[in-house]
């Protein structure tokens, strides 16, 4: 999956190199590049893969779309392309059909509560959503006063939105719903919860990270037979070789944990505390990765990384900045932690075999 | 990409499931009856004969291996998982892992039939035992500068000089070992190796036990003082050694073995927080939990690329460095976590006492089968930075 293994993904990373490429959007401080990437992806069917055809989108599997996300970590794509199908696949999850254009999911951190109201209105607040001001419509996940979970389709401008900027420049926003009336409201599906949306939107921001960091190990391999110091490339430095080795291997746990956690999701008939393990892990893995991965990346550019003017920040900040979204992983470690010790010890090593 | 890294998803296919319910069965039975003691790390001064043969007897040993030696005909991952199950049980492996990871697949590879047909049936009825021969007291990391020579004499060798840190050498059957038998060249420093198989417990062979930090004798010194190899008992090619030892340390490299090692501190601390966990607990162990997952997920995947014919070095030299790292660190971070854990804990005790000994034996983790320096120099180039 870390390679385009299928046509989704093929389409993916070309539009991605054509219209994405993170020098060309590094010069383009008017941000001129989103338009014409969101139309290419729009006319490729991506923001809408995991909806299918007769809700208006497609219908690619699971697996095609976590590659493509991939792929856009790889790029570190800065348009709400990730959140716009998670969107499109929780809607789908009840029953709901996508619209057309940017969309983002609601709350976007298992700390946020959105309630059903009495009346079927909507109440709540929402944290660092990302690209909320960016989207037109939000796919909301609320729970009435007797915890029965309900998916809604809302329009954006039905709600107040502040708007905030994320770790990695792109917007991350708090989302106010005071008594909002949803487009439409669809009871969730039987076992569906806030813990799976979290879940399933941390898989999505693991594939980010690790393709981030596959490309922060690339440019830094790449810059260190480039650069000269001391008469010779500092990649023939013993201490520079071992630092992007240490790299390598943070990209690669970050690669195997989230790759094993999509591949979980997209084959799992029932959610259960496997799946979960894969999940949560990834999130938490992912995380460390990118915050040792990142910090070495950083330190064999030197100075020049630290300038806006270089790529390097595009995905390292990026990366760093993934890492919040949908639960952190001390959030994530806490919940995995009790599920273990819930479980007890005996039970431990089943459940880590057990995938 | 330089290095294009890929850790595919690789599943275990459903027999290893089964597989594992009769491993985890038949070490059960074992514990029950008192052949060795789950809660006591696999202490390399326990060693149980009869284990092996048990092992054998049931067909885990020799798995990949073509029948006609003995062997199972089996996959990669059947092995991959007797192999973690045995090491998170604690079972006393030592006599036959050796054997069965590493010297085995080298005869396969580079024995005459006759060696092959009298040794490998006795390796798979876990009847033997091998040590590594490699390391000397001034070559460890550099291996090219090994000195003790083979001789060439009157229908074989005569061997001369020091072998250090070898493990069980004190138990070995037999011994695959590399020998100087010509200087090395300008042009390449690594020639001029050979690689042998020496038999164990014969004139001439000295084994002097080497006591260690944890109060094991588990490595040993042994001194060779005209010591006899007859010419059958070459492997592979005369000054080639060099090309041989570098494929057989892959097999070393990315196995369950690389960092489950200090796994048990963390059963026992779940243990001991009991199912109600404080905070800081549940994310130390929710952290260490993901870890050990990941760590397992990539060595996985190695275990399939070996079982599709690749020969991934990069990856296990990978999975070798932060797998280690990771194993050295762990009864660190559970010691941490255990100073919050009720002096009445039921099983406080055994928690202390495996702290205790996995402490000892953390900083042997990132140098044995390689140190992590000479480890991530092996990465460095797979990203073609050398
Ligand atoms: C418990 C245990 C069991 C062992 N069992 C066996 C066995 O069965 N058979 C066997 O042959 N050997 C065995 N060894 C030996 C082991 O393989 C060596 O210890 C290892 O290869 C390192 O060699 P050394 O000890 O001579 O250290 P040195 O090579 O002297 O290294 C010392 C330090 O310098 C570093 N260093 C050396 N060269 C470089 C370099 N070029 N660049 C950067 N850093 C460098 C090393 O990484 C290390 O940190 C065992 C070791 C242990 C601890």
């Amino acid at each position: 999956m870390a390679e385009s293994d299928n046509i989704v993904a093929e389409t993916a990373e070309k539009i991605f190199a054509d219209l994405a490429d993170a020098q060309t959007i590094n010069r383009d401080t008017k941000g001129e590049w989103k338009a014409p990437l969101w139309q290419a992806l729009t006319e490729a069917g991506l923001p809408l893969s995991w909806v299918s055809e007769d809700c208006g989108g497609s219908g690619a599997s699971l697996a095609e779309g976590f590659s493509v996300l991939s792929a856009a970590g790889r790029f570190a794509i800065a348009v709400p392309l990730a959140e716009t199908m998670l969107a499109g696949w929780l809607l789908s999850q009840g029953k709901i059909a996508s619209p057309d254009g940017e969309m983002t999911v609601v709350p976007a951190s298992p700390k946020d509560k959105i309630t059903l109201n009495a009346d079927g209105s909507l109440s709540g607040k929402a944290r660092s959503v990302p690209f909320a001001k960016a989207a037109k419509h939000f796919a909301v996940l609320a729970s009435d006063a007797k915890g029965s979970v309900s998916i809604a389709l809302v329009d954006a401008a039905k709600c107040r939105i502040e708007a905030g900027l994320g770790l990695g420049g792109d917007d991350s926003d708090t989302v106010t719903l005071d008594k909002v009336q949803p487009a439409e409201l669809k009871p969730a599906p039987k076992g569906f919860d806030q813990t799976r949306l979290m879940l399933m939107g941390g898989v999505a921001r693991s594939l980010q990270i690790a393709g981030a960091l596959e490309s922060l190990l690339e440019i830094s391999v790449r810059y260190s037979n480039e650069r000269v110091a001391f008469e010779k490339k500092i990649s023939k430095f013993q201490a520079v070789q071992h630092n992007l080795a240490r790299l390598a291997g943070e990209s690669a746990a970050a690669l195997a944990a989230a790759t094993s956690a999509a591949d979980a999701v997209a084959n799992t008939k029932e959610f259960n505390d496997e799946v979960f393990l894969e999940a949560a892990a990834a999130k938490i893995r992912c995380a460390e990765a990118a915050e040792k991965g990142g910090g070495i990346a950083h330190q064999v550019h030197g100075a020049i990384g630290f300038t806006s003017e270089h790529i390097l920040h595009r995905y390292s900040l990026r990366a760093l900045a993934w890492r919040d979204d949908f639960g952190s992983e001390s959030y994530w470690a806490v919940e995995l932690g009790k599920l273990v010790c819930d479980r007890g010890a005996d039970e431990l090593w089943p459940l880590v075999a057990s995938r | 990409m330089t290095a294009a890294l890929r850790f595919d998803p690789i599943r275990l296919p459903e027999k290893c499931e089964q597989l594992r319910k009769e491993v985890r069965a038949f070490l059960a039975e074992e514990i029950a009856a008192g052949t060795f003691d789950p809660h006591k790390p696999n202490r390399e001064d326990t060693d149980v004969p009869e284990f092996s043969r048990k092992v054998g007897a049931k067909g885990w040993l020799g798995m990949t291996w073509p029948k006609q030696y003995g062997g199972h005909e089996r996959s990669f991952l059947e092995r991959y998982v007797v192999t973690e199950e045995m090491r998170v049980a604690n079972a006393p492996t030592r006599r036959f892992f050796v054997a069965d990871r590493q010297s085995g697949p080298v005869l396969l590879k580079y024995a005459p039939e006759h060696i092959k047909m009298d040794i490998l049936p006795r390796i798979c009825r876990g009847e033997v035992c091998f040590a590594i021969g490699m390391s000397e007291p001034n070559s460890g990391s550099d291996l090219f500068a090994a000195k003790t020579r083979a001789t060439k004499t009157d229908g074989g060798y005569l061997i001369n000089g020091t072998k250090i840190w070898t493990s069980s050498a004190h138990i070995a059957d037999y011994m695959i070992a590399i020998f100087r038998t010509s200087p090395s060249t300008k042009e390449n420093r690594r020639h001029g190796l050979t690689q042998f198989l020496v038999k164990m417990k014969q004139p001439g062979i000295q084994v002097n036990p080497i006591s260690q930090i944890t109060g094991q004798k588990e490595f040993n010194e042994v001194v060779f003082t005209d010591f006899f190899v007859p010419d059958d008992h070459v492997l592979g090619e005369i000054d080639g050694a060099w090309k041989q030892a570098t494929s057989e340390l892959a097999y070393e490299r990315s196995g369950p073995e690389r960092f489950l090692e200090t796994y048990y501190v963390l059963t026992e601390l779940v243990r001991a927080v009991g199912n109600n966990p404080d905070t800081r607990s549940a994310e130390g162990i929710g952290r260490l939990v993901a870890q050990v997952h990941t760590m397992r997920r990539m060595s996985v995947s190695v275990a399939g690329m070996l079982q599709a014919g690749k020969e991934p070095v990069v990856e296990a030299s990978i999975v070798k460095d932060i797998g280690t790292v990771w194993e050295q660190q762990l009864p660190h971070r559970v010691r941490d976590l255990a100073a919050f854990v009720e002096e009445t804990a039921t099983n406080r005790e055994t928690l202390e006492k495996q702290l205790d000994f996995a402490i000892k034996t953390a900083p042997k983790l990132t140098i044995q089968g390689g140190t992590t320096e000479v480890l991530r120099g092996i990465i460095a180039r797979g990203l073609g930075l050398r």
